[in-house]
């Protein structure tokens, strides 16, 4: 399948990195030709340089044979006029525009079709969105969904005085109470897969598939805190804080906003009357004592410089802020970011290519593909929904009997609203929904690749 | 420095060398030829067990590959097969020292056809036909074979971009398609299919298979070892003109033949490095027809003689048809120059490459003009697209190492007590991968006479004109060698 990737900006190189790993002809287009010839020294990609709305350079990089257009370049407008123009070059050509201006966002959806597009995302939002599952869930570290929001795999750390401290996996389920599976174990920033005998320590990272229905009586039987949030101070007013403030507000958290610009303050305070903004410096701990940050539930920092973002959650982190959330811009999946107490890390980037590889990977094999795919463990491993249709092999035999690939796990079988987590004499049925994480590395294209 | 990572390269690459090798072994069966079989079938055990030794120690190999380690791991790996690949010269006894067998093998890869065998007749043909095919192998690069290979790699890592641009010879080295591994089978099949073509275009003219493959794979590769003591001039002048034309036909840019194949004639008919290559042939042919014109019964004989030398010396082939050292001093020196500038980028031949001739022709011109009108700014165009400033600097860094690397290995072989000429022609013709000089190494003589520190410093030369210089100047950079 051949893709081409307009822009070579964060969330291109990104993309280009995740979709170079499953053997896609990547062309890549941008206006500076140095950073061009850097990825080209890096990943397996053509690169073209010049201007991606202008008819010259779709030519040259070959939009009549492509099947996917990505357009990811700084400005809205021109992502927008790459696809039009794309789309009507080759009208077969699938395309994905990155619009972030919200004021776009309806006019994108109502003419979808004269734009060509057939997927817009707006990473700020996505982002947003991420936040705030976790503010109103607090006690998870990260929460991934499948199966339409019946099943979630959610990771926790397990502290010293956890109930699950030095517990095997089989004596867990005596204390939890609940029906779950612990699918994946990050030690020492190594992803394992456990088996029963498997002993929890403190300073493990834990990976539990759970019906979202379950996940409260987890929480509470393992005596995390489950109080909602009631008050959230967000560090760093851009577009994340905007979607984010307004979500919350909306379901009534009381938000409060630091921003050092004056004029993006003034601009809060229009658009979110009933959020409180101030005006001053976050790195400034004085100011955050005044504003309140020993009593609040949930400290977000989402100001422009990760370092800055880490050293206030550290800073949170040493008050004892119940729940942190951290976004963290360049480095990701780093290993460097799980040794340290900042929280949940987001990465607005990662968030929106992880969606992207999905809707490639639903185009590039329309049967069989997995509908979801979360990376989990620091992106050591893959969560993946797949549907079981009459292709799949191994229907309705217990999964005792299968002989699965090492390193992959049948995590949850859902047969329509009933989710099962299985054991040995689980079986599954055509129609059913599989979620399937995968910790080898390798790229699973279709549910028959998990079987020996 | 990741050494297991280069280990496991090299590793590779010896299996590649050990599957070409059985063709030979065939042959040498077939014939019935015992020493040069069980010559091979010893290289074949050494070289497999080296493989197998080197790939068991990488096996846990981790860690990143850039371009350092590309560009190590290109000048090691040729090092390393030639090592093997001239065993079954030496172990048949064919040739008997080691330094020379390992001068000839290099000769081969390096596609100079440089050679130190005062006669070829009498060698056995499997050796014969190793030797010959050595030139095939490394005329498109056994590196780029390996990227063109299935393996279990991991796709997309960007490092096959660095073993690309240090084994394809040019200033500018870009892949067809998105792919590595397509661009690379893509080239290959375009270096098959001609290759094929040669071979029955040879059979046309009524001379024997093992001839016509032989001498196909020599054109192929623009290496230009014979199979006979007077090279192409025994046979008939059909079969010397469908060299010439082949000759030519493979020292063009590979990516032209990818246009033409997308039917994109407009822009191989456009190229300027082809019109600037095709130029050059066409006006050496004229002047050196005029210049010779005495020295042959007919019209006919002056052509095909002036075509085919001055086809085999600008495409860095070193066939023969005739004497050329013989010739007047005006065609020896067009000769001389077409030396030096060599075949068009992209293609199988060596040399200083005429794109980066004519790079560096317009850039001096550019230069020119920008002493009159100081203030003027101005891109240096190639195909109407302008050049960067960085090609433009790295041609000034490989002109410079290239003169360089001639003078230094002038004076050091100069210790032999040849001739000037002899000398300076020698490092020429190798360093250019070309072959046959002037005077005590042209093309009826050999290289036998040089001494080991000679034939040592050829030897360098030859991979150095061959991998485009760096890969083997690294080796010898302290840097490269100290840990980070």
């Amino acid at each position: 399948m051949k893709i081409i990737v307009a822009g070579d900006g964060k969330v291109g190189q990104t993309l280009i990195r995740e979709l170079s790993d499953e053997k896609y002809d990547l062309i890549l287009i941008d206006t500076n030709p140095d950073v061009l010839a850097s990825m080209v020294e890096k990943y397996d990609v053509l690169a073209v340089c010049g201007n991606c709305a202008s008819m010259d350079v779709l030519e040259k990089a070959g939009v009549d044979s492509a099947d996917l257009l990505i357009a990811v370049t700084s400005a809205d407008e021109i992502n927008m006029l790459c696809c039009m123009t794309a789309h009507g070059m080759n009208p077969d050509l699938h395309t994905i525009a990155r619009i972030r201006n919200p004021e776009y966002l309806e006019q994108v959806y109502a003419m979808s079709d004269q734009f060509g597009l057939s997927m817009v995302f707006n990473p700020e939002k996505q982002a947003a969105v991420e936040i705030d599952r976790l503010i109103k869930f607090p006690g998870f570290l990260q929460r991934d969904t499948f199966a339409k929001g019946r099943v979630e795999i959610v990771e926790f750390r397990i502290g010293r005085d956890s109930k699950l401290c030095d517990i095997a996996l089989n004596d867990m389920y005596a204390i939890i109470k609940c029906k779950v599976l612990v699918c994946a174990v990050v030690r020492e920033g190594k992803a394992l897969a456990p088996d029963g005998n498997f002993v929890l320590h403190e300073g493990d990272k834990i990976y539990v598939t759970a019906s979202t229905d379950t996940l409260a009586a987890l929480l509470k039987n393992l005596d995390i805190i489950t109080h909602k949030a009631r008050r959230v101070i967000i560090c760093g007013g851009g577009k994340i804080s905007y979607y984010l403030a307004e979500e919350l507000v909306n379901s009534g958290v009381e938000v409060q906003i630091i921003e050092k610009d004056l004029e993006k303050c003034k601009r809060l305070a229009e658009q979110l009357p009933k959020a409180c903004i101030v005006n001053g410096d976050a790195s400034d701990q004085s100011l955050l004592e005044s504003e309140g940050l020993a009593g609040c539930d949930a400290l977000v920092t989402l100001t422009g410089m990760d370092e800055l973002n880490m050293v206030i959650s550290l800073y949170g982190n040493s008050q004892k802020i119940p729940q942190i959330i951290t976004k963290i811009d360049r480095v990701g999946n780093s290993q460097i970011l799980h040794d340290l107490p900042i929280g949940s890390t987001i990465c607005p980037k990662e968030l929106c290519s992880g969606n992207i590889v999905r809707y490639v990977r639903a185009i590039q094999n329309q049967k069989g593909a997995a509908s979801t795919i979360h990376s989990i463990a620091g992106g050591q491993a893959e969560a993946l929904e797949f549907i079981v249709d009459e292709n799949t092999l191994h229907c309705n035999e217990p999964l005792k009997n299968l002989k699965i690939k090492k390193g992959v796990l049948i995590a949850c079988i859902n047969h329509g609203s009933r989710i099962e987590i299985p054991g040995g004499d689980s079986k599954f049925r055509v129609g059913d929904n599989l979620i399937v994480v995968t910790a080898n590395g390798k790229v699973l294209y279709s549910i028959n690749e998990i079987f020996e | 420095m990741n050494l297991k990572k280069i280990g496991r390269f090299i590793g590779q690459i010896l299996l590649v060398e050990v599957i070409f090798m059985v063709p030979a072994l065939i042959i040498s069966c077939a014939l019935k030829e015992t020493n040069a079989m069980n010559a091979f079938v010893a290289t074949i055990i050494c070289t497999l067990s080296a493989a197998i030794a080197l790939l068991a120690w990488a096996k846990d190999g981790k860690g990143g590959f850039y371009a350092k380690e590309g560009l190590v791991s290109v000048g090691l790996c040729w090092i390393v097969m030639s090592i093997f690949g001239c065993l079954p010269f030496y172990l048949s006894r064919e040739i008997p020292r080691y330094i020379d067998a390992y001068f000839e093998i290099v000769s081969g890869f390096t596609t100079t056809g440089a050679s130190i065998l005062p006669e070829v007749e009498s060698l056995s043909k499997g050796i014969l036909y190793w030797r010959s095919f050595s030139h095939w192998l490394g005329g498109m690069g056994v590196l780029v074979f390996l990227l063109a290979m299935p393996s279990s790699d991991k796709a997309g890592e960007g490092y096959t971009m660095h073993i690309l641009r240090a084994e394809s010879p040019g200033p500018d080295v870009g892949k067809l398609v998105p792919r590595m591994k397509t661009t690379a089978r893509i080239l290959y099949g375009i270096y098959v299919a001609i290759t094929v073509l040669n071979i029955l275009f040879l059979l046309i003219g009524r001379i024997p298979l093992f001839d016509a493959v032989c001498t196909a794979m020599g054109t192929a590769g623009t290496g230009g070892f014979g199979i006979k003591n007077d090279s192409i001039a025994g046979y008939s002048p059909y079969v010397q003109n469908v060299c010439t034309v082949f000759m030519l036909l493979f020292g063009v840019n590979f990516a032209c033949y990818y246009m033409l194949l997308l039917k994109n004639i407009k822009d191989v008919i456009w190229d300027e490095e082809l019109r600037f290559y095709l130029g050059l042939v066409f006006a050496s042919i004229v002047l050196i027809a005029w210049n010779i014109r005495g020295y042959y019964d007919t019209l006919e004989e002056v052509i095909r003689h002036s075509a085919f030398q001055v086809a085999t010396i600008i495409t860095t082939t070193g066939f023969a048809t005739t004497d050329f050292d013989k010739w007047p001093s005006f065609s020896k020196a067009i000769l001389l120059c077409l030396m030096l500038i060599g075949a068009c980028a992209g293609s199988t031949g060596g040399g200083f490459k005429c794109g980066r001739a004519l790079l560096h022709i317009k850039n001096m011109l550019r230069n020119i003009r920008a002493m009159i009108h100081p203030n003027k700014i101005s891109a240096v165009r190639i195909n109407n697209v302008p050049v960067g400033e960085k090609p433009l600097n790295n041609i000034n860094t490989f002109m410079a190492s290239y003169v360089g690397i001639v003078i230094i290995s002038f004076l050091i072989i100069s210790l032999d007590g040849f001739s000037t000429t002899t000398n300076l022609s020698a490092v020429i013709a190798c360093f250019n991968n070309i072959g046959p000089g002037f005077d005590a190494v042209g093309p009826t003589c050999n290289y036998s006479a040089y001494g080991i520190l000679s034939k040592l410093v050829l030897i360098i030369d030859m991979l150095a004109g061959r991998l485009e210089i760096f890969p083997i100047l690294v080796l010898f950079s302290r840097s490269t060698w100290k840990h980070r």
